[in-house]
């Protein structure tokens, strides 16, 4: 059976001292108005009322990425021209996030198929990805009630979710509740800081879970939205309306647990440099911005409606049906605009139900 | 009649004349609006203005060029509408100005450093209004704060709570926040040491995100889709991790904003990761308000100082040193 403990909030410093030993810690920290996941200093009582600002994402997809150092010299022996030399970044070090949120650690389940190359028969995988999500831990936790802004469950995850965490932890009296639910996640809970768990914490456990399952309100059936989204492609005045207040800037995607998209440049320095992995976002201008000139998602609308459509109805196509959202709201909650995918995605039902009669 | 209901009045006697009217409603959750966009009657009853009434509308006005637009505006969005029109940028004449008197607007910021440790903003569900205060439902509990305690810093220190340029002004005028230095705030900053000030920027530069929202919700940006910063060739700025790349971006924006920056604190509040992002522009155009005798966006006739070029700046000594 797999291992449950109980931590009492007071000794999760000493608990996550311990982890800190062979590898690094990530942990949620209050900065300002922002919570985000840093690497833990010893002492630290992580930020357990406010959920962070970012997800997890960038532990595993950092937002710059060294894929390999290059060098030229000039080589007597080649007839003075020159000679290239590569050098692999090292493997990444070993990390531990902890309380990261459920709706983070199924994040990664709609990184996974497109990295590893399910596509091409895992022909083509991205080693840099798979490298660093093979050696982090995801300690989740259950989270304790819905944010105005949160809609797991509309597209198949919960308060509770256990896809793609190590290790589930959730509120009891006192302190968390943690279950193994990996090998790696067996591996953090051999600790001499945790308490074997008792049945009040498993039903204090089961209680929570079901009173956050409870909290989230019915999910509308999203079923339709694939072909919904197809059918208005061509609709520019929709997507015009939709997309009115919208900024063009990155926050909704760099804060997505799911946008998985990247750039990569040649960093040089004269003869040497590096090559870069970094981020990049749809909402950009020069995001599909052909050698031509020629941008085939040409201003704002055509830009959201990219976002929307690739997440609920591009990635569904190729993905059997899932939608690439895990429903952690924080593109509404951190948009300048008030842009609100739920409403989108509800006004693209509405008018082809509109249409279809 | 409420300031509300006679804005909406003002709202639809002049929707048939104009492709739309910018303005705000209800947001995502109860303590933030939305810019809101309208051009039916029943957009208008969707219109909410007052404490959540944050988004500045100036920012959409270029992109309406060519054709009528009306745009309900605080103050400070007036400054925005002011600047806008002295860079000629957008046309006078294809602008109807719906003014009133703003009483300042929330700082969402705020409410998350008021319940830090209690309860997470977001989970508000619903929000009641008095003159003096805000009350906040959350599931368990409900929690009352001063609208004083988590109003936007530029409100408390406004100079201009009036809308400056108008064609239609709705309610009673105002008195300005202060009547003092409006940049008295800089002092204490300014007067750290140099290593304490750069041990600032790192470190709050260090949770960016380069999601460029700072720059694309600043209304005089203007550059849009060809900024330095994500220049390719030539590449000003790197796709590097780092401090360095971060801050310097913000060093580029404050310096295109010197002179030109009204302080409608757009970049900062757009800002995810609550990085103060205004307080770089704010030293410049205190700065340049002392150098050239200029507030941005006040007269929108004026030039402004830094689109042209005097042989002799009134304030500034060339000859005698």
């Amino acid at each position: 059976m797999a291992t449950q403990k109980y931590i009492a909030f007071a000794d999760i410093p000493a608990w996550l001292e311990e982890l800190s030993a062979a590898q690094t810690v990530y942990a949620p920290r209050r900065e300002g108005k922002a919570v985000v996941y840093r690497p833990w200093q010893k002492g630290e009582q992580p930020e357990l009322v406010e959920r962070p600002t970012e997800s997890a994402k960038h532990i595993v997809f950092p937002r710059a990425e060294e894929l390999f150092r290059f060098n030229y010299q000039q080589a007597p022996e080649t007839g003075g021209s020159k000679k290239l030399s590569l050098a692999e970044p090292a493997d990444p070090a070993p990390a531990v996030v902890f309380a990261a949120l459920p709706c983070d650690t199924r994040g990664f389940l709609f990184f996974d198929p497109v990295y590893s190359g399910s596509g091409t028969n895992g022909k083509f995988q991205d080693i840099y990805y798979l490298k660093r999500r093979a050696c982090t831990t995801l300690i989740t936790r259950t989270c304790r009630a819905p944010l105005a802004t949160c809609f797991c469950n509309w597209t198949g995850g919960g308060p509770a979710n256990r896809e793609g965490a190590d290790v589930l932890s959730t509120d009891v009296e006192g302190g968390l509740f943690l279950e193994a639910l990996t090998e790696k996640g067996e591996a953090v809970l051999k600790s001499a800081a945790l308490s074997p768990a008792t049945e009040a914490h498993i039903s204090a456990a089961q209680s929570s879970r079901d009173k956050a399952a409870r909290s989230m309100g019915d999910a509308p059936d999203l079923g339709r939205t694939p072909p919904a989204l197809i059918s208005l492609f061509e609709n520019l005045d929709f997507w015009r309306e939709q997309s009115a207040g919208c900024l063009s800037c990155g926050a909704c995607t760099y804060l997505c647990p799911t946008c998985y998209c990247f750039n990569i440049t040649d960093e040089s320095n004269g003869i040497s440099g590096v090559r870069l992995r970094s981020w990049d976002a749809c909402m950009f201008a020069l995001f599909t911005l052909e050698a031509s000139g020629h941008n085939p998602r040409n201003g704002r609308a055509a830009r959201l409606r990219n976002r929307v459509g690739h997440k609920f109805s591009y990635y569904p196509g190729l993905h059997e049906g899932r939608f690439s959202c895990c429903g952690c709201g924080r593109c509404i909650k951190s948009c300048p605009s008030s842009i609100d995918i739920r409403r989108i995605v509800q006004n693209a039902l509405a008018a082809t139900e509109a249409s279809r009669g | 009649m409420s300031l509300h209901t006679e804005l909406q009045t003002a709202i639809k006697a002049i929707l048939p004349d104009v492709s739309c009217v910018i303005g705000w409603s209800g947001g995502p959750d109860a303590l933030r609006g939305a810019p809101l966009f309208m051009r039916s009657e029943d957009d208008v009853n969707n219109f909410s203005g007052g404490f959540f009434a944050v988004n500045n509308p100036a920012l959409y006005l270029p992109e309406y060029k060519g054709s009528k637009v009306a745009v309900v505006a605080k103050g400070c969005d007036s400054r925005s509408i002011g600047q806008l029109l002295a860079e000629k940028l957008i046309n006078r004449e294809e602008i109807h100005i719906i003014g009133f008197p703003c009483q300042g607007v929330i700082d969402n910021a705020k409410v998350v450093a008021a319940l830090a440790g209690k309860v997470e903003a977001g989970q508000v569900t619903a929000v009641e209004e008095t003159d003096e205060t805000i009350e906040l439902s959350f599931p368990d509990q409900t929690i009352s704060l001063k609208k004083t305690d988590v109003m936007a810093d530029k409100c408390s220190r406004c100079l201009y709570p009036n809308a400056l340029i108008s064609d239609t002004f709705v309610g009673e005028k105002r008195e300005p926040a202060i009547t003092e230095d409006p940049y008295a705030d800089l002092a204490a900053f300014e007067a750290l040491p140099l290593e304490e000030r750069q041990a600032f920027w790192e470190k709050e530069m260090s949770r960016c995100i380069r999601c460029y929202a700072c720059r694309n919700a600043c209304p005089l940006c203007v550059c849009r889709d060809h900024c330095a910063a994500e220049s390719r060739n030539p590449e000003w700025v790197t796709q590097a991790d780092g401090v360095r790349e971060k801050l310097f971006f913000q060093i580029i924006h404050a310096s295109h904003l010197a002179g030109r920056c009204t302080g409608c604190g757009e970049c900062q509040r757009a800002c995810p990761m609550g990085i103060p992002v205004l307080l770089l522009k704010r030293s410049l155009s205190r700065r340049t308000e002392e150098l050239f005798a200029y507030r941005a966006g006040v007269d929108a006739e004026a030039t402004p100082p830094l689109l042209t070029f005097t042989l002799e700046e009134p304030r500034i000594q060339e000859r005698e040193w």
